[in-house]
């Protein structure tokens, strides 16, 4: 077969992947769209003439034009601009917190899975017991603890997705430790740290990976919505939440202040589950490409 | 005379994969033909092939008629195959912790063949499904008819699989590595079962195995197939005496005998290969210690022995070593 | 003669399962006071049926479970009793070789990687030289290294375990069922290979599986085990079995060789459930000697000329 892969050529190994993600439609129309946001989100300063907290009464509630290509929100500021400024707080929150859901997730649900007993009846339950809960009340409720903010939002949707990662790494966990090489390894004399990291975290990485993936669709919503009532990032940060927040109250007088900022998170929404998908799609194959040689 | 099951020159594909080549068999009442050959060499595809269930994994026959008892097969279309399988052809298969409903009784299990096959009311079904299952030396058959599969051992198992082939009245019985996933105890009451059903009864058995000591026990003739075609068929005791195939004689020759030293095993170097890559010419040459030039470039046909059967090799017959 | 190299005295592990808020715990005993010597160059057989304990044999004695009772010693040292750090310079001298090729190697593993893993359990460098070294070991060319275990047939796996277990140069290696999964050719062919591999590393087997044919061929010595004991130990491949069961195992293989076909005379009743041991011989009930005194008391191992068996009424 090709793919007689080295371990230095770390790199060459995510290559095929993403060719095959590209290689569908969907896929490749929504890792377009990705780029194309987060770039606009790191560029933004160089991408735009305006500045995005500088309010100017006399421009307010512009309607899209040649030089406002989305128009102005009531302050007279560029909603382009903002909704550019807005790309950095809304992505950057929903994956950071995200990455850090994964991490302790993953350490939480793996330690549970690989030792078992009583840390892992403590885990499993408190696990359950959010999962019982809608993720918007978890949030609120963190919050409404820590105070609202950008931190206190990475906190609450980091929390409110905790459950989730832990238990998709505990199951994985659970099932890879009954394999033979986890044996072998230890007739060998390999102790736990080994056996986790090297053996069991890195088998398990991948599908917990792909619903993180997901996951930080949902994290832009969540995070939308609490900016929506104005729980989030605090003005004058713009966030794709907070503007449709101050948007739904003009939604006669300026449509375009909400309809925008509802369309960013909408089609970034969809783009991240359709990668997503095509990543599923992507690793199955590699998969069956091993299976088959 | 004409045997109740014959395959004549008969090819399957499986998409472009050709992976049964001309194979020839006969099988008559009364009579147990084991089909060996390691994995991958198409033993279990012929079962398939025989029962009919080819179009299931995507194959069909391109060349070659199966008949059974004297009716060409593909006469029958979909609907005759249906009555013919589980009927007049019965299977036992390897597994027999997958062949059952888990969550069907094992008396309803094996009543619906005989109700499906031969038409029997529901207490007429069960009437013969307890007769079968003391047949088989089932004690309590009453209360294993009321059992579920779980509450089971393995070899009893296997005996209701083996009585739901014969529910239907089988001419003929196809077992695809009857005792493979059995103990060998078990193993050794399964097989005694089955060749009694055929001296008792008159059935035709193929029995298709890896393991040599099974043929040498119960086989009255022997076919060796390899990556899908025929290397070698005989009846057993001249397979066993003097094999005449190399490929027939390295599968012996992995088994160890009684008395042998460590050391002793040939083995057979290489693997079978896949059916994408089939050698040229003979398809074992590459693995064969005999090889020679013709081998490479041409294909050695099935050609009589004396004192029956055919063999495929160009270094058969009459070369020792 | 030196001390063996391997002592098992009075292994014994019971399992526990079940034991809910409605239900008592169940307790099966799947190894039961196991005693056993393997001297060093020496190849002995386990061998039995399904359930008979010859796995949780094995494992008791690579510790990789612990036992419920009894002591294993590997030249004088007694491996129950060991701390992590100590059990783990004993693995230097001891490996397993595993049933099933396709499980035993981590699929993100190289070849190479799976081989240097020994290595890096117990910090010592490894080069490519040292994995080179093994694939020769186990005649597999030098180009599997950098293959993934999917690459690989499952005869070339399973080299490809017996190298890694091979790596540290143990003395000792434990077979549990190694050829079982694999097809009779590739079968003949690993068991060549561990003939030779014993003569040229001067190893010590214990060799489990469930093939009498295969173990008589391949052991000097051969331990028959049922529902956790064992019932005999033969003390060479040719000796005649003294215990029904063994007789019975005996029977049940079939020589390759239609000169030597036998009437079968199958066992007749099932193996009795391992929670619910009858009192006396365990396998009094399908026995066809089996006497009163079979279904009351437990015979106990008696060796006569390194010939050993549990029964009130051999052969």
């Amino acid at each position: 077969m090709s793919v007689v892969e080295t371990k230095t050529a770390g790199k060459a190994r995510s290559l095929p992947l993403l060719r095959a993600i590209f290689r569908r439609p969907s896929g490749a129309l929504a890792a377009s769209w990705l780029i194309l946001v987060v770039l606009g989100a790191i560029f933004a300063p160089l991408l735009t003439p305006y500045a995005y907290d500088i309010q100017s009464l006399k421009e307010a509630f512009q309607p899209p034009s040649a030089s406002h290509l989305l128009g102005t929100d009531e302050f007279g500021r560029d909603l382009l601009t903002r909704m550019l400024y807005g790309a950095r707080t809304s992505l950057s929150v929903s994956s950071i917190s995200i990455l850090i859901s994964v991490a302790a997730g993953l350490t939480l649900g793996a330690a549970a899975g690989y030792f078992g007993g009583l840390f892992d009846r403590a885990v499993t339950t408190v696990a359950d017991l959010t999962w019982s809960f809608p993720e918007i009340l978890i949030a609120l409720i963190l919050v409404a603890i820590i105070g609202p903010g950008i931190a206190g939002t990475m906190a609450a949707i980091a929390v409110a997705y905790l459950a989730q990662f832990a238990r998709l790494a505990r199951a994985q966990i659970m099932t890879l430790k009954g394999e033979t090489f986890i044996e072998a390894a230890r007739s060998l004399g390999a102790g736990h740290s080994h056996i986790l990291f090297r053996h069991l975290i890195p088998n398990a990485l991948a599908p917990v990976l792909v619903s993180a993936m997901l996951a930080t669709g949902d994290a832009i919503i969540l995070e939308a919505t609490l900016g929506f009532f104005g729980l989030g990032a605090q003005p004058p940060t713009p966030s794709w939440g907070a503007m449709m927040s101050s948007g739904s109250a003009l939604l006669f007088k300026a449509p375009w202040i909400i309809i925008f900022p509802g369309l960013a998170v909408a089609i970034t929404v969809v783009a991240i589950n359709l990668f997503g998908d095509a990543l599923i799609a992507a690793l199955d194959i590699r998969d069956r490409v091993r299976k088959d040689a | 005379m004409t045997a109740l099951l014959t395959l004549d020159h008969v090819s399957v594909e499986i998409g472009r994969s050709q992976l049964l080549d001309d194979v020839s068999l006969s099988l008559d009442r009364g009579e147990i033909l084991g089909l060996v050959g390691e994995s991958g060499s198409g033993k279990s595809l012929t079962a398939l092939t025989i029962a009919g269930l080819l179009p299931l994994i995507g194959g069909r026959i391109s060349a070659g008629t199966l008949r059974f008892d004297g009716t060409d097969m593909a006469s029958l279309g979909a609907e005759g195959m249906r009555k013919l399988r589980g009927g007049r052809i019965g299977f036992v298969m390897q597994n027999p912790m997958t062949a059952l409903d888990p969550v069907q009784r094992i008396g309803e299990q094996i009543d619906v063949v005989s109700r499906l096959h031969l038409g029997l009311s529901a207490p007429a079904a069960r009437a013969r499904t307890l007769d079968l299952l003391r047949q088989l030396r089932i004690a309590e058959a009453e209360a294993v008819a009321e059992a579920y599969p779980h509450q089971l051992s393995g070899g009893m198992k296997q005996r209701i699989v083996i009585a739901m082939a014969l529910a239907g009245e089988p001419d003929l019985i196809i077992a695809d590595e009857p005792t493979t996933a059995l103990d060998v105890t078990v193993q050794a009451q399964i097989i005694q079962i089955l060749t009694g059903l055929v001296r008792e009864r008159g059935l035709a058995l193929l029995l298709i195995t890896h393991d040599m000591g099974v043929v040498a026990q119960a086989c009255d003739r022997v076919a060796v197939l390899y990556a899908g075609r025929m290397a070698e068929e005989r009846p057993v005791g001249a397979l066993f005496d003097a094999p005449s195939h190399p490929y027939t004689r390295a599968l012996i020759g992995c088994i160890p005998r009684e008395g042998m030293e460590p050391g002793g095993l040939k083995g057979i170097p290489g693997a079978v290969p896949s059916a994408s890559n089939f050698p040229e010419a003979c398809r074992f040459h590459p693995r064969c210690a005999l090889a020679i030039e013709p081998c490479r470039t041409e294909r050695p046909a099935l050609a009589p022995l004396s004192g029956g059967g055919q063999v495929a090799c160009h270094r058969a017959e009459g070369r020792p070593r | 003669m030196s001390d063996p190299l391997l002592t098992v005295k009075g292994l014994t592990k019971r399992f526990t399962t079940g034991g809910g808020w409605f239900a008592a715990p169940r307790s099966m005993t799947a190894v039961r006071s196991v005693d056993l010597t393997i001297e060093r160059g020496e190849v002995v057989g386990v061998v039995g049926e399904s359930g008979c304990g010859k796995s949780t044999l094995a494992r008791l004695i690579m510790r990789l479970i612990e036992p419920t009772e009894g002591e294993v010693l590997l030249d004088g040292t007694e491996l129950t009793k060991l701390d992590r750090k100590a059990l783990r310079a004993m693995r230097r001298r001891m490996a397993m070789v595993f049933q099933d090729p396709y499980s035993s190697l981590d699929p993100r593993f190289t070849i190479a990687e799976a081989i240097g893993e020994p290595f890096r359990i117990q910090s010592r460098p490894v080069t490519a030289a040292d994995v080179a070294a093994m694939l020769e070991a186990v005649s597999l060319p030098a180009s599997m290294a950098e293959r993934y275990p999917h690459q690989l047939s499952g005869g070339q796996r399973q080299r490809v375990g017996i190298a890694r277990a091979l790596a540290l140069r143990p003395d000792f290696l434990v077979l549990d069922e190694p050829t079982a999964s694999l097809d009779v050719s590739i079968q003949a062919q690993i068991v060549e290979l561990l003939v030779s591999l014993r003569d040229r590393f001067g190893l010590t087997y214990l060799f489990i599986s469930h093939d009498l044919g295969l173990v008589r061929y391949f052991c000097d010595r051969i331990v028959v085990m049922y529902l956790g004991a064992v019932v005999e130990v033969l003390p060479d491949a040719r000796a005649k079995a003294r215990h029904p069961y063994t007789q019975a195992l005996m029977d049940s293989s079939f020589a390759p060789d239609p000169a030597l076909r036998r009437a079968i005379a199958p066992l007749t009743g099932e193996i009795p459930s391992p929670f619910h041991l009858p009192s006396g011989c365990a396998f009094a009930a399908r026995c066809s000697r089996a006497q009163e005194t079979c279904r009351h008391d437990v015979p106990v191992l008696q060796e006569e000329g390194g010939h050993a068996v549990a029964c009130f009424n051999p052969l």
